[in-house]
């Protein structure tokens, strides 16, 4: 009855994302205008009943009904609760289904709160919207369904990967879906303002909002699957340039270069195409990245389901979405107005060359992630990895990471580094003093490159705040400065983590000691320990950093009986200057177990720095919507001033 | 004072452009066969040296010097945790019959458990090593389990079959081993 309902609800949202489409592009038509009225309505309807439809789904997993194909294969009744509600979407069609769920809400949150755009505009984006939905809406109905009924009902569930089941990873793929949909808003509101020519100031306060919210879930979900991949996998590795990681990565550069040249076009008015083409390019990584993961075409340790026929579905999806927006801004953006003007040092200069750095290395990583697949068109079967991204990406990535030291300190529209010279001393210095340390380390150039501009960096994300009363300095600056300084944070991390990093592999017996960096571990003991749905070798180390206080730690090696599958627990200890990590491996002869230990300098720093950098974006979002609340309040006190004076 | 100038009419195709190109290869992908096997970049070369103990007490272990004492062999990458091996058996049953010597190489496993596996679907095996980390595994450019290769009688790599072998390519295999063998 329930997986009635949920497929009942989901053609209903499929045939008013039609209607919302029909009638949101006829009345852009003299004849149409009628039609303007029910349009908002109707998107509201349409995501209120994709909410109706995954509730369905999120119940039957709650329920485990093995009549369910979807939940028989993916779930258990002897699985955790938690993880029962997670599996939901830890499949195929349960994400789709969350997809959709979330771009029909954006649409219907875009229906109910967005009053400044001109109606035209309006319309054209909420048509767009449904036009994207629909392409959705039909990919789950024809080759995804996940409310199949199966005849008989299975007597017990296949279970979920136990990877998956993992309360880090069970939040992460929703969270990134969040970040990838909330962008559809963001090309809608580009297809909408191409339709109707309206690009400026007030397109780009509405879209604002809805690139700073996905952009703040996108940076979440990416630090979340990257700590998750750290601790989970086993590898020690924090980014393994995983085709699954980059499309990921790849939506996220597009939203950051969108997000600052966004707000180059509402406050300065320049930018426009720019803007109208990013806020394409950003929804379209979104998809292709989940095309690439989805329909098996490139290998990854991501393993999803090769289907063709689902793969051909969504290509035929990204060609009309994509081709369509591209072919929409080929023929409009040349008449859409020119902006303002600017000189090459200046804020938005700034701005505008880190954009074109961001872009580059979005270019830069979406070869890599495609290259194997030209190269097996011309025959031949490649990897492309960390050699290939790590120094290309660099060459753009460290220009934008000085530029990114200057840029907030310059004056919008015309500046000269001679204003400002003397605020960049410090940083220069500590930039040349941190270099010259690192020289004499014998570390990598990339980690040293990496170290001294992390520290100037540290310095100069604050240097915006310099002369200002700190009480009133508005949010949105916090915001930068917060964001500016998580990348210096990051980037600490991510250098120390590769130049300082010691690792040790050793096959040792019970009561055997051994040492990595300044820790001291002794195997105690191998026990085994058994869990809800596993059963596991558990290590007892006894880990002591440079002789101090003993603690405990235990990395474990996990057998899951449903689906029968090992996972590889790490332990792992964190103090304030780095991170003992340490992975049990197999037993090998003579009674010894291989231990894997890593001792990783300041790693941390990669997460909490990933996290500010959200933490900056959510407090310009609030900022931001702070005053926007305030506009409304004070024009709706307007309009209720004059009526009670008409009257 | 330098300004900086909007793009210019054709960049904006560019994006189209650069879309369409991706597109096409896309599609070429869907629609090729998938191939993702690894073949071994070893055929034709020596096998390189190696020693493994015996995997299970009645058979001896093996080694690179047992490999070339002017006899072909076919050698069998196999796992008692692996389903397919037990699927391909009785056509290593069948090879074994007639006259083709077959040495086992077994990928982290325990003794009871290949002793177990050998006595469920039969041992055509005349040696069988241990490789617990899979070093002579990755050593011949095998990447799973199972595969089966044809070994010339001065220990060179010939043929590498990916995948249990099914009762179709027995005859491929005993060609094989014959054009090895003249």
């Amino acid at each position: 009855m329930i997986a009635e309902l949920g497929l009942a609800a989901l053609w209903l949202a499929a045939a008013l994302a039609g209607l919302q489409l029909i009638a949101g592009a006829l009345a852009l038509t003299q004849r149409g205008v009628a039609l303007a009225g029910i349009v908002r309505p109707v998107a509201v309807a349409q995501g209120v009943l994709a909410l109706v439809s995954f509730v369905a789904l999120v119940v039957l997993f709650w329920q485990t009904d093995l009549s369910v194909e979807l939940v028989a294969k993916n779930s258990h009744s002897a699985k955790p609760l938690l993880y029962k509600l997670t599996g939901t979407w830890g499949n195929h069609e349960g994400s789709m289904l969350l997809w959709a769920m979330v771009m029909g809400l954006s649409g219907s949150l875009v229906a109910l709160i967005e009053r400044r755009l001109p109606e035209p505009t309006m319309l054209a984006t909420l048509a767009g919207q449904a036009f994207v939905s629909l392409g959705f809406y039909a990919f789950l109905l024809a080759s995804s369904n996940p409310f199949t009924r199966l005849n008989p009902a299975a007597i017990e569930g296949a279970g979920l990967n136990p990877l998956l089941q993992d309360p880090g990873l069970a939040f992460h793929p929703p969270t990134l879906y969040i970040g990838y949909v909330g962008l559809s808003v963001a090309f809608s509101f580009a297809i909408g303002a191409l339709i109707t020519r309206e690009v400026g100031p007030a397109f780009a306060r509405a879209m604002r909002p809805w690139v700073l919210g996905s952009w703040i879930f996108l940076t979440i979900g990416i630090v979340a699957g990257s700590y998750w991949a750290y601790y989970e996998l086993g590898w020690g590795g924090w980014w393994f340039w995983d085709p699954v990681e980059n499309a990921s990565l790849m939506p996220w550069l597009a939203a950051t270069a969108l997000l600052h040249s966004v707000s180059v076009l509402a406050s300065r008015n320049a930018l426009r195409t720019w803007t109208v083409m990013l806020g394409v390019v950003a929804f379209s990584m979104s998809m292709v990245g989940t095309f690439l993961v989805r329909s098996g075409i490139l290998t990854s340790v991501h393993a999803f389901a090769v289907d063709p026929q689902r793969g051909s579905f969504i290509l035929g999806l990204l060609v009309l979405y994509i081709g369509g927006a591209l072919l929409l801004f080929g023929l409009r953006a040349s008449s859409v107005t020119e902006g303002e003007r600017f000189a090459v040092t200046s804020r938005e200069g700034a701005l505008v060359f880190n954009n074109v750095m961001l872009s580059a290395i979005l270019g830069i990583v979406l070869v890599g992630t495609l290259y194997p697949l030209l190269a097996e068109a011309l025959g031949a079967k490649v990897s492309v990895g960390p050699p290939y991204f790590n120094p290309v990406s660099a060459i753009f990535a460290v220009p934008m990471l000085l530029v990114l030291a200057v840029g907030p300190l310059l004056r919008w529209r015309r500046d000269s580094l001679n204003r400002i010279r003397l605020q960049l001393v410090l940083p220069v210095l500590l930039f040349i003093g941190a270099l010259v340390w690192a020289a004499s380390q014998a570390m990598g150039v990339l980690p040293a490159l990496g170290l001294a501009l992390a520290v100037m960096l540290a310095v100069t994300s604050f240097l915006p705040l310099k002369g200002r009363k700190l009480s009133q300095v508005k949010l949105p600056l916090w915001g930068m400065v917060v964001a500016h300084f998580g990348v210096a944070v990051a980037l600490l991390g991510m250098a120390s983590d590769s130049a300082f990093t010691k690792e040790r592999l050793v096959a040792l017996r019970e009561g055997e000691v051994t040492e990595v960096g300044p820790w001291t571990i002794k195997l105690q003991r191998i026990e085994p320990v058994a869990g809800p749905n596993w059963t596991a070798l558990r290590a007892d180390l006894a880990a002591s950093y440079a002789g101090g206080r003993v603690i405990e730690l235990h990395p474990a090696a996990r057998s899951f009986w449903s689906p029968p599958t090992e996972t590889s627990e790490a332990a792992l200890k964190t103090r304030w200057n780095g991170q003992l990590y340490a992975v049990l491996g197999e037993e090998s002869q003579g009674g010894r177990w291989q231990l894997r230990l890593w001792w990783k300098p300041f790693v941390p720093m990669i997460w909490y720095g990933g996290l500010l950098i959200a933490l900056g974006g959510l407090l310009a979002l609030l900022g931001r919507v702070q005053s926007d609340v305030r506009r409304i309040v004070a024009r709706d006190k307007i309009a209720w001033r004059r009526s009670r004076r008409e009257r | 004072m330098s300004e900086i100038k909007p793009p210019s009419r054709w960049t904006l195709w560019l994006p189209l452009v650069l879309f369409v190109g991706f597109a096409g290869l896309a599609m070429s992908g869907l629609f090729r066969p998938a191939q993702r096997e690894v073949e071994s970049a070893m055929i034709g070369k020596p096998l390189p040296q190696f020693t493994l103990r015996a995997a299970v007490p009645e058979r001896p272990g093996l080694a690179r010097s047992d490999l070339a004492d002017g006899k072909p062999r076919l050698l069998n990458v196999f796992a008692s945790w692996c389903l397919p091996c037990a699927v391909e058996a009785p056509q290593l049953a069948t090879l074994q019959a007639e006259g083709v010597e077959i040495v086992g190489v077994a990928i982290r496993d325990r003794p009871e458990d290949v002793a177990a596996f050998l006595a469920r679907h039969g041992n055509p095996f005349t040696r069988i090593g241990a490789d617990d980390r899979s070093e002579v595994q990755l050593g011949i450019g095998s990447s799973g389990v199972p595969e089966t290769f044809v070994i010339d009688g001065q220990g060179t790599i010939r043929y590498q079959h990916i995948g249990e072998i099914r009762p179709e390519h027995v005859a491929l295999l005993r060609e094989k081993l014959k054009e090895v063998g003249s």
